[in-house]
């Protein structure tokens, strides 16, 4: 092959190697039957691919061809390691034993990735571990970026993984798909997962920026791959409850890095594309009748997109959507928000005595968000010096830059209000 | 693969149990156990004496020191236990789950370690 044809045919591989090699990470594990073996082997794989495809040309079906070949590099590495320990030779015999027929490289590919999914969601490993397992092994992000990603020092994660890793080997959790019976429970971990990756990106726990973009971008990812294995309800929910979130993204951070409310949102930055996918993916899952939790929620937000300017926006809706979101999921931050949405309808007053019944119970005694609402109330009723108390506990509660800016920016503002008086 | 779950729950509830309750409790698990014989699943299981009668041995430079009670104070104690055999982690949940006391208290289930089998069943996951 020419210089240029060789070089078109490794920018190939790069390509293939960014669309394709969680799919055959995916299939290698179930056909050598360990995380580790199987990274090994796919890396061996893209090697020997940017080996001989520059000389020979693309295979007729790369992904089959890397599958293929990893699997033949990993057993001859087990042969290779035999020498030292007699069970890999055992380990090698199987796995070519159980030699695939050409066809099911191909057929199996959804399975594998649903497989993937489902056992780096596991609930026998820990949340922390699961949501590090996803991202490095499905969405293929490298222990350093997912590192940064969580504010967490990459040993630290890089050893989450190795733990997790070692669990599903020892305690053999298997590489499979959930049976119809257990799918429901098992498919709410798999949207936990997606669900804090997302929110972590969305409203960063700590530290400067707002937004880390790419996690939520990761999670929308996945919620799209999500879709196209399993086309559940409650998985287009989420991922409606994602672009709908994410469509405000623009809108909801000033140039200088600050938080601006909904209300103050400049709505021509709102991403449309993104919206219109999401109302259309709401009224699918709507229509479903076995929607849950983050179909109503989406169908909240969906409300919100729709409506042209804040003062349109229908408060009767989403006081209704509330409450059938509290009969599916009653917790008191759901309890929180519709009084907030209740505020909205009736006016502050009805509000303000319902999120004072809510902080009475407790429950949300370290939840800022829950006295920084009463805050707003207060403030909007013209009671000052409840207002700032308010203000002050939310501020106590909060470490995540903008959010304090914005309300030592309030705060100032009510203090000059009382001295003016 | 072969699994241990080990019961925990409150001992005080076993001791303020009614005998109905106690028969209760004793008929369902030995339907349980039946079940699992039947399945295969089976290796051994006993119940505990209360954890008041458990004694912890330590040897410390050469010398043997017993003290009373058990290991660690918990909330909910040691019970119980059964040995099973299960294909994944998957079916041992499972089996786990369908212990008595699983309503009321926590079933642990840790995997067995095999010596010199592991990279055998390492290849099966």
């Amino acid at each position: 092959m020419t210089e240029p044809a060789s070089a078109r045919v490794r920018e190939q591989i790069d390509t293939i190697y960014r669309s394709d090699s969680r799919r055959v990470l995916a299939t290698l594990i179930r056909l050598l039957g360990g995380f580790d073996t199987a990274e090994e082997a796919m890396h061996d794989a893209f090697t020997a691919a940017l080996d001989s495809w520059p000389k020979d040309g693309l295979p007729q079906n790369p992904r089959a061809w890397l599958v293929s070949t990893g699997r033949f590099k990993a057993i001859d590495r087990l042969r290779r390691g035999a020498r030292f320990d007699a069970a890999l030779a055992e380990t090698a015999t199987r796995i070519e034993a159980s030699a695939p027929p050409p066809a099911d490289l191909d057929e199996n590919v959804e399975d594998d990735q649903l497989r993937l999914i489902f056992t780096c969601c596991h609930p026998a490993l820990s949340p922390d571990a699961r949501i590090a397992l996803t991202l490095r092994e499905v969405c293929g992000l490298q222990t350093e970026e997912i590192a940064r990603a969580f504010l967490i020092p990459a040993p630290t994660l890089a050893q989450r993984i190795v733990r997790a890793k070692g669990k599903i080997r020892d305690a053999n959790i298997p590489y499979q798909v959930p049976s119809r019976a257990e799918l429901p429970d098992r498919l709410d971990a798999v949207l936990h997962v997606l669900y804090l990756v997302f929110n972590e990106g969305y409203s960063a726990s700590a530290g400067q920026s707002v937004t880390r973009h790419d996690l939520s971008a990761e999670a929308i990812r996945l919620g799209r791959l999500l879709i196209e294995l399993l086309a559940e309800p409650e998985v287009m929910g989420l991922l409606a409850l994602m672009l709908l979130h994410d469509a405000r993204r623009l809108a909801r951070i000033s140039t200088e890095g600050d938080l601006i409310l909904l209300d103050d949102q400049d709505r021509s930055l709102w991403n449309l594309d993104q919206i219109t996918e999401g109302l259309k993916l709401v009224e699918q899952a709507l229509a479903s009748r076995r929607f849950g939790p983050y179909t109503l929620q989406a169908a909240i937000a969906a409300v919100h997109a729709e409506a042209p300017t804040a003062s349109a926006t229908d408060w009767n809706q989403i006081v209704g959507i509330y409450e059938v979101l509290l009969r599916a999921d009653p917790t008191p931050v759901v309890e929180l928000n519709r009084a907030v949405a209740i505020a909205m309808r009736d006016g502050p007053e009805a509000g303000l005595a319902l999120v004072e019944a809510i902080l009475a119970r407790g429950e949300l005694a370290d939840y800022y968000l829950a006295h920084s609402a009463k805050a707003d109330l207060c403030r909007r009723l013209g009671h000052i010096p409840e207002a700032i108390a308010a203000y002050e506990s939310a501020l106590a509660l909060t470490t995540q830059s903008p959010e304090r800016r914005f309300i030592e920016r309030r705060l100032t503002k009510l203090r000059a209000n009382l001295r003016n008086r | 693969m072969k699994y241990l779950c080990l019961i925990y729950d409150d001992e005080k509830r076993r001791a303020t149990m009614t005998k109905d309750q106690l028969d209760t409790m004793i008929g369902e698990y030995g339907a349980f156990t039946e079940s699992i014989k039947k399945s295969g699943q089976y290796i051994g299981g006993e119940p505990l004496q209360p954890t008041q009668t458990a004694s912890t041995v330590r040897v410390r430079n050469g010398k043997v020191s017993a003290t009373d009670g058990p290991f660690a104070e918990t909330k909910e104690q040691l019970g119980g236990f059964y040995l099973i055999d299960a294909k994944d982690l998957n079916e041992a949940i499972q089996v786990a789950s369908r212990i008595p006391s699983a309503k009321t208290g926590s079933i642990e289930v840790s995997p067995i370690m095999a010596f010199g089998a592991q990279q055998a069943s390492s290849g099966t996951a």
